[in-house]
């Protein structure tokens, strides 16, 4: 929260998750690739969807739907995957569809608090306004936490 | 200026000189009075005290200029040397190697100025040479704080019968013989190069019959910034002042006459059947001698020239280049299936055999000799030893034994606490050997050598082995098994305890181990190594650590097979065989699935269900059996079928996914789908 007092407008990549909009970052997002195969990695939790070759790197992806609640759905065209680096660490999220980055001014960003969503408030960094559309905002460093199956 | 860009040069050489540092005094406590070593150990202190001067590292050079002192009056014979002077030297080496790692983590040399120890070594000075001549010493100080002047020249500057000799008959014959002591300039880097132009000079107008230091130790670089030789000429002084004058990065020219120490050395030298004259004649064929002498230093020139330091990022970036090749490699070797021309495959196989040197030639460049990490074990084992009173002997094999740089750095941590273990719990006190008929010394052996794709490094003594019923007393206290059982277990298994975690049989706590930290470190980081640790032990007769290490930890050679619609790479090395058995022949024993192989029972593990892929085998009538390895144990690992044998790379699976379970990392096909790469130490039973 302290980074949006420094910067007056800060971009984020919007991509759709069914009906609504989120937003990301543009600074912690690496690249955005179509969707590609993906191998399962057994005892993992069931949001981590495997690992895929990204040029030669092996970089775990992760089904954002199912680390949210929300029900699963069939990958399309449109379907991305994000890959992200948070905390040094690479990984990969995937989307129903990107859209495109938005420039949003502090103004325009309201706390998380006047706002509630079933989203946990760990995940969410606040809400973006926009003309007349809301773009949930991000915060994915608690996606780095993973706990494993027995471990 | 500017000296960060030398600090990593710094650094590199100073761990150098101090492992030879250290083997020094490890030989000199064996025979205190061996010149040659002693020479060895100011050599090095001298080289450190110039090295870290120029670096700006104060507290160091002061350490090494104290130590210098002593050791120049310990070689002039001023004061005796003792044990205790020698554990001063190791407690040097020690506050170096602190200063040295200081330095690695912080570019600074630290706040410790060793003050204490410097005191010590001054007053070993003082009062050995109490009786000597008092005045020496100081003046002896003041020319080692003097820059300007020479030190080897006034410090320790004879002549050899032979030298006098021909320095004498050159005098008879009206020749001049200087001793020319040259100043380098600090700021230069390249000081052999600039000392072989002047010795060309010099070789130029007349014959160098003496160097100090020493010619070769001029070439590798083991001097300060000076250096003294004494020249038999015609020409006259001036001639070599200009000429040295004009060569860079001099900075001073002391030219002196040589002529009163020769006169003062006369009479010895007139009883001398050695010649002169072979000297002077080959002064007049000059021309000649000169040609072969400057051909001798280019050979030993070109020779040291030929190693390179290499950060080791620039070698892994190299591997993850030859890596991508191979994958590429596999790739087209799949597309082969479509056009199968002969042209084409003959192409390949070319590849295939380039892919395979080249991958051959980027290990080689990245191995390096165990000796690297077995160099500091004597120094340990000399100080476990005096700390517990007892006497242990140290041997070591095979230190020319390559491994892979990054095993080599890990290796040494497990290895250290195996060697303390032997000499701590394994060597019994003195008194105990001697009543059980053993020799006194205690023995600690490490041995390492090549073992197919493996390096084997073992640690063996004679103690008294492991003590089996005190390991079980332990388990069954600890609660690690229950005592009807205990019975029941192997030697192997029982010995396999120790290498649980917080399981540790010393009765008493010391420093040095049995702390029960121990063993399961051990076991844990040679694991993660790829490696695996056993034990051999017989009661009163000693123990034996044996640790395999695979060569390479990038690219193996693996099984792929298929698991429900899954590819899994298992690593070669851990297979053993590969057999179809029939569902009837998995029998059930203490709930564990077992079937019998040429008679021994082999435990199975339904990898499918581990793994977590519904695989439908209910109607199959032959299962595929993958025989692992595992220590000297064996498991079957049941899969639905096999692809064959491939070369992987190894990729790691990322920090997100470090710390998950049954996998060794993952790997890219020929396809480029990822396949995972089972860890078979976890996996089997």
């Amino acid at each position: 929260m302290e980074e949006r007092i420094e910067v007056e407008s800060r971009q984020f990549v919007v991509f759709k998750l069914g009906k609504e909009d989120y937003g990301l970052d543009i600074k912690k997002v690496t690249t955005i690739e179509k969707m590609l195969a993906v191998t399962r990695v057994p005892n993992t939790p069931n949001y981590i969807k495997g690992v895929i070759n990204l040029r030669g790197d092996i970089v775990p992806v992760m089904d954002i739907r199912t680390k949210f609640g929300f029900d699963t759905v069939e990958e399309t065209e449109e379907t991305r995957i994000i890959i992200l680096k948070l905390n040094e660490i690479s990984f990969g999220i995937i989307v129903d569809e990107v859209d495109e980055v938005l420039n949003l001014t502090e103004e325009s960003i309201e706390n998380v608090a006047n706002f509630s969503n079933d989203l946990s408030l760990d995940y969410i960094l606040g809400v973006g306004k926009i003309e007349d559309r809301i773009v949930t905002l991000l915060n994915l460093e608690k996606f780095t936490d993973i706990e494993y199956d027995g471990m | 200026m500017d000296m960060s860009q030398y600090l990593e040069i710094f650094i590199d050489e100073t761990k150098e000189h101090l492992q030879g540092l250290n083997q020094a005094l490890l030989s000199l406590e064996q025979n205190s009075q061996d010149k040659s070593v002693l020479n060895e150990i100011f050599r090095v202190a001298h080289t450190l005290k110039g090295m870290s001067g120029t670096m700006g590292f104060t507290k160091m050079a002061k350490l090494t200029h104290v130590m210098e002192n002593v050791l120049h009056s310990l070689r002039n014979n001023e004061i005796k040397m003792n044990s205790d002077l020698i554990d001063l030297l190791f407690k040097c080496l020690d506050a170096l190697e602190n200063y040295t790692e200081s330095i690695v983590n912080t570019s600074g040399e630290g706040q410790n100025d060793n003050s204490d120890i410097i005191q010590m070594l001054n007053s070993a000075l003082e009062k050995n040479t109490e009786s000597d001549d008092n005045k020496k010493s100081e003046s002896l100080n003041k020319k080692h704080d003097k820059k300007e002047t020479s030190k080897y020249a006034t410090a320790n500057f004879k002549l050899n019968q032979f030298e006098q000799n021909a320095a004498n008959k050159a005098i008879e014959m009206d020749m001049n013989v200087f001793k020319i002591t040259v100043i380098l300039n600090k700021s230069c880097v390249l000081k052999s190069a600039r000392s072989f132009i002047i010795f060309q000079t010099l070789e130029r107008h007349g014959e160098i019959i003496k160097s100090e230091p020493r010619v070769e130790d001029i070439e590798d670089e083991k001097f300060e910034f000076e250096f003294t030789v004494v020249c038999i000429t015609r020409q006259e002084a001036d001639i070599f002042t200009r000429e040295i004058n004009q060569i860079a990065e001099v900075e001073k020219v002391i030219i002196e006459n040589f002529e009163d120490i020769v006169e003062f050395q006369e009479t010895k030298m007139e009883d001398s059947s050695l010649s002169g004259e072979a000297v002077i004649a080959s002064v007049e064929d000059l021309q000649k001698e000169n040609e072969d002498n400057q051909d001798q230093i280019q050979k030993q020139k070109t020779k040291t020239g030929k190693t390179v330091r290499v950060d080791i990022d620039r070698l892994d970036v190299l591997m993850n280049l030859v890596s991508e090749l191979i994958i590429i490699k596999t790739r087209l070797e799949g597309l082969g299936d479509i056009d199968t021309s002969q042209t084409y495959n003959e192409a390949i196989e070319y590849l295939e055999r380039i892919t395979t040197n080249l991958h051959d030639a980027v290990m080689k460049v990245r191995m390096v000799p165990v000796e690297l990490v077995f160099n500091r074990f004597p120094r340990m084992i000399r100080d476990v030893a005096k700390e517990i009173g007892k006497e242990i002997q140290l041997t070591m094999t095979g230190t020319e034994t390559e491994l892979d740089r990054t095993v080599i750095d890990e290796i040494g941590d497990p290895l250290i606490h195996l060697i303390r273990n032997s000499a701590d719990h394994g060597i019994e006190s003195k008194d105990k050997r001697i009543q059980l008929g053993k020799p006194n010394v205690g023995h600690i052996h490490l041995r390492a050598y090549q073992d197919g794709n493996n390096v084997v490094i073992e640690v063996e003594d004679d103690g008294q082995g492991i003590n089996i019923e005190k390991v079980k007393k332990k388990a069954i206290e600890r609660g690690v098994v229950k005592k009807d059982l205990i019975n029941t277990l192997s030697q192997k298994d029982i010995i396999d305890f120790l290498f649980k975690p917080s399981f540790s049989t010393s009765d008493k706590i010391t420093d040095l181990s049995g702390r029960g930290v121990g063993l399961d470190v051990v076991k844990t980081k040679i694991e993660q190594l790829g490696g695996m640790v056993e034990v051999e032990t017989e009661a009163l007769k000693g123990s034996k650590f044996i640790i395999r290490l695979p060569l390479t930890l990038a690219i193996i050679q693996a099984l792929l097979v298929v698991i429900g619609d899954e590819k899994y790479a298992i690593p070669l090395s851990s297979t053993k065989e590969i057999i179809k058995i029939t569902p009837d022949q998995i029998k059930l024993v203490q709930k564990q699935e077992v079937f019998l192989l040429r008679n021994t029972v082999v435990p199975i593990v339904r990898l499918n269900e581990i793994l977590g892929v519904s695989v439908d085998d209910k109607d199959k009538k032959q299962l595929t059996v993958v025989i692992v390895r595992k220590g000297e144990k064996i498991s079957g690992f049941l899969v639905d079928s096999l692809i064959g044998q491939r070369e992987i790379v190894i990729k790691s699976l990322g920090k997100l996914l470090s710390g998950i379970k049954f996998m060794a990392g993952a790997t890219i096909l020929g396809d480029g789908n990822v396949a995972l790469i089972l860890d078979v130490n976890s996996l089997a039973v």
